[in-house]
C-alpha cells in the first residue's frame, strides 16, 4: 500500500520544514522582541518606525514577501546571503522572509503582554531609579514573557504552517515533495492523508505541551 | 486597572505629552538629551540602511523612471493587469468568506451542542483543519478537481483557492461564532428558557442574532486573513490574483521587478488597512451601543483562534500604547 513512497524523502522534507521553522522562530523572536522594545519606548521615532513596521508587514501577504525575497532580492539584487548553492539561497531567503514578517506578530503578543504587568510594580521601578532599558529588563519583559507564552505558542503554529509558503521560491519542504508527489502519483487522498498527518504531529503536540507550560509558567494575579 | 502600556488619560502628564506611558518619566534635561542622541542614532542607522537599499537599487537599474512611470501615466498597466487581477483577489476572498460563513456557523453551534457524539465530532473537523496548513488543501483540492470533476483547467485555481480558503475558514470561523455565543451574557440564555424557547430556539431567535453582531470585528479582521491567503494561489497554482501580476507586468515593462512588487504590497496594505480600520471602527461602535449586550468578540481574538489546541482564555483588551 505505501509502495509509492519509495524514491522519496518524505522525513528529509518535514526535517526541512521544520528548521525553516526553528531558525525563523529564533529570529523572529530577537527582532519582535526588539520591535516590541522600540513600540513602548520613549524615543518617538523609534516608536513612529515600529509601529510602521507592523502594520505595513502584518497586512502584506507572507507570499509577497516570500516570492519577493527571491525575484526581488536574491534574482534582481543579487543578494545571495553569504550562501553560493542555490537551495542554501533559497533556504536562507525564505527564513529572512518568515522572520520579518513573523516578528510583527511577536511584537504584538509582547506589547499585549507588557500591558499585563500591573502599573505599580513599573511605578515602584520608577521610584527606586531605575532607567528605561533597566525597567524593560528586569520588571516587564520577564512577566511579559511569562504571560505570552500562550499567545506565542499560536504564533509559533502559525509559523509553522507559514512554512509551506517556501515551496513558492522551491525550498524543498513538505508542501514542495506533496506537489511533486501528486503530480507523479495516482494516490491523491493517501499522499494528502499523510501530509496533514505530518502537520498534526508537528502543530497539536506544540500547542498542548506550550499550552500546558503557558498556564504553568503564568504569573498568577 | 490601569497597565504600563498604557496612556495616562487626564492629568498633567498626559496634558504634556499624550504618547507619555508609566514605563518611563517625562523626560528632564538629561533624559530629553539622551532621546536626542538616540534619535540620531536610529535616524543614522535608518539613513545608512536606506542608503543601501537605493544605492543597491539604483547599480541594478531599479530606479529609472521608465520603470516606474507607467504605474502612473500608463493607464493600460492597470486595466491589463493591476485592475483584473485585484478583482480575482477580492472575488475568491468575497466567495471563500460568504461560503466558510455558514459551515463555519454550522460547525461552531455543533460544537455547543448538548450530544457529545455531535461536539466530538465537530470538534475533530475543526481541529483537524486548524492544525494542517492552508497551502496542504489548496493543493489537495487543485488536485482532486482535475481528477475527480471535469472543471475547466481556466476556473480550476479559482475553485481550488476558494476551497483551500473556506475549509480552513470555516474552521476558524467556528471558533469564532462559538466565542461570541460564549460571550453572550448568561442571562440571554435563562430568559429564553424562563420563557419555554426550545434549544433550536434559543439558538436561532436569541442566540445567533446576538452573537453575529458581537463577532462583526473579527470577522472582518478574519476577511484580512483571507485576503492574504489568496496570495497563495497565485504562487503555487497559477491563479490569476496580484502577486501572479507581477511577473507578467515585469516581462512586459522593463524588467521593474522592484517596482512592481511595491505597486502589488502597497496595493494589498491599503486593501486591509481599509478592512482593519472598518473592523475597528465596527468595534468601537458595538462596544458603545446601547441596544446591545456589550457582547464582542475582538478583532485581536482572531490570531488565537486560528491555532489548534485548548482554547486559551480570551486575551487582555487590545494593546494600548499609542492605538489611533
Amino acid at each position: 500500500m505505501f509502495d509509492f513512497l519509495e524514491g522519496y524523502d518524505l522525513l528529509g522534507a518535514f526535517w526541512v520544514t521544520v528548521q525553516l521553522t526553528f531558525w525563523s522562530a529564533l529570529g523572529s523572536l530577537v527582532w519582535g522582541t526588539l520591535l516590541a522594545a522600540m513600540r513602548v519606548g520613549p524615543v518617538p521615532l523609534m516608536r513612529g518606525f515600529g509601529t510602521a513596521y507592523v502594520t505595513v508587514v502584518r497586512n502584506i501577504p507572507l507570499t509577497v514577501i516570500i516570492v519577493f525575497t527571491s525575484l526581488g532580492l536574491f534574482q534582481t539584487l543579487g543578494i545571495s546571503m553569504g550562501a553560493d548553492r542555490f537551495t542554501t539561497i533559497n533556504f536562507r531567503l525564505a527564513v529572512l522572509g518568515l522572520t520579518a514578517y513573523t516578528s510583527a506578530f511577536v511584537c504584538e503578543a509582547l506589547r499585549s503582554g507588557i500591558n499585563t504587568v500591573p502599573l505599580g510594580q513599573v511605578e515602584a521601578a520608577r521610584a527606586i531609579g531605575l532607567s528605561f532599558p533597566q525597567i524593560l529588563r528586569i520588571i516587564v519583559l520577564p512577566q511579559a514573557f511569562r504571560s505570552v507564552v500562550g499567545p506565542l505558542t499560536n504564533v509559533l503554529i502559525a509559523l509553522t504552517k507559514n512554512t509551506t509558503v517556501a515551496a513558492a521560491i522551491g525550498v524543498a519542504e513538505a508542501a514542495l515533495l506533496m506537489r511533486e508527489m501528486i503530480e507523479n502519483e495516482a494516490q491523491l487522498i493517501l499522499v494528502s492523508a499523510i501530509f496533514a498527518f505530518g502537520f498534526i504531529c508537528l502543530t497539536l503536540p506544540t500547542g498542548l505541551l506550550l499550552g500546558r507550560l503557558a498556564r504553568k509558567v503564568a504569573v498568577k494575579r | 486597572m490601569r497597565r504600563p502600556g498604557q496612556a495616562r488619560t487626564g492629568g498633567r502628564r498626559a496634558a504634556k505629552d499624550e504618547s507619555a506611558t508609566v514605563l518611563y518619566d517625562v523626560p528632564g534635561p538629561r533624559a530629553r538629551r539622551r532621546n536626542l542622541l538616540w534619535t540620531v542614532l536610529f535616524l543614522a542607522a535608518l539613513a545608512a540602511v536606506v542608503w543601501w537599499v537605493i544605492a543597491g537599487l539604483a547599480a541594478k537599474n531599479q530606479l529609472e523612471a521608465a520603470k516606474w512611470e507607467p504605474f502612473f501615466t500608463d493607464g493600460r498597466i492597470w486595466q491589463t493587469y493591476l485592475l483584473p487581477a485585484l478583482k480575482n483577489t477580492v472575488v475568491a476572498a468575497a466567495l471563500a468568506m460568504v461560503l466558510a460563513l455558514p459551515l463555519g456557523a454550522l460547525l461552531g453551534i455543533a460544537r455547543l451542542s448538548d450530544h457529545r457524539t455531535v461536539r466530538a465530532g465537530a470538534g475533530t473537523v475543526v481541529e483537524f483543519f486548524r492544525a494542517i496548513p492552508v497551502l496542504i488543501l489548496m493543493l489537495f483540492a487543485n488536485a482532486a478537481y482535475a481528477e475527480f470533476t471535469d472543471i475547466s483547467p481556466e476556473t480550476r485555481p479559482l475553485y481550488a483557492v476558494v476551497t483551500g480558503l473556506v475549509l480552513y475558514n470555516a474552521s476558524v470561523l467556528a471558533e469564532v461564532v462559538r466565542a461570541g455565543i460564549l460571550a453572550l451574557p448568561a442571562g440571554q440564555t435563562d430568559a429564553a428558557k424562563a420563557i419555554g424557547m426550545r434549544k433550536g430556539q434559543t439558538m436561532a431567535y436569541v442566540l445567533l442574532p446576538q452573537s453575529v453582531t458581537a463577532m462583526l470585528p473579527a470577522l472582518v479582521s478574519q476577511l484580512v486573513v483571507i485576503v492574504k491567503d489568496t496570495a497563495l494561489g497565485g504562487a503555487m497554482l497559477g491563479f490569476a490574483e496580484l502577486l501572479a501580476s507581477v511577473r507578467p507586468m515585469s516581462a512586459n515593462y522593463g524588467a521593474n521587478t522592484i517596482a512592481c512588487f511595491t505597486v502589488v504590497a502597497v496595493l494589498f496594505v491599503l486593501l486591509n488597512i481599509a478592512l482593519t480600520t472598518f473592523a475597528s471602527w465596527l468595534e468601537r461602535r458595538l462596544r458603545r451601543g446601547k441596544r446591545s449586550t456589550g457582547a464582542v468578540v475582538t478583532a485581536e481574538a482572531v490570531d488565537d483562534l486560528a491555532a489548534p489546541g485548548p482554547a486559551e482564555p480570551p486575551a487582555p483588551p487590545g494593546p494600548g500604547t499609542r492605538e489611533p
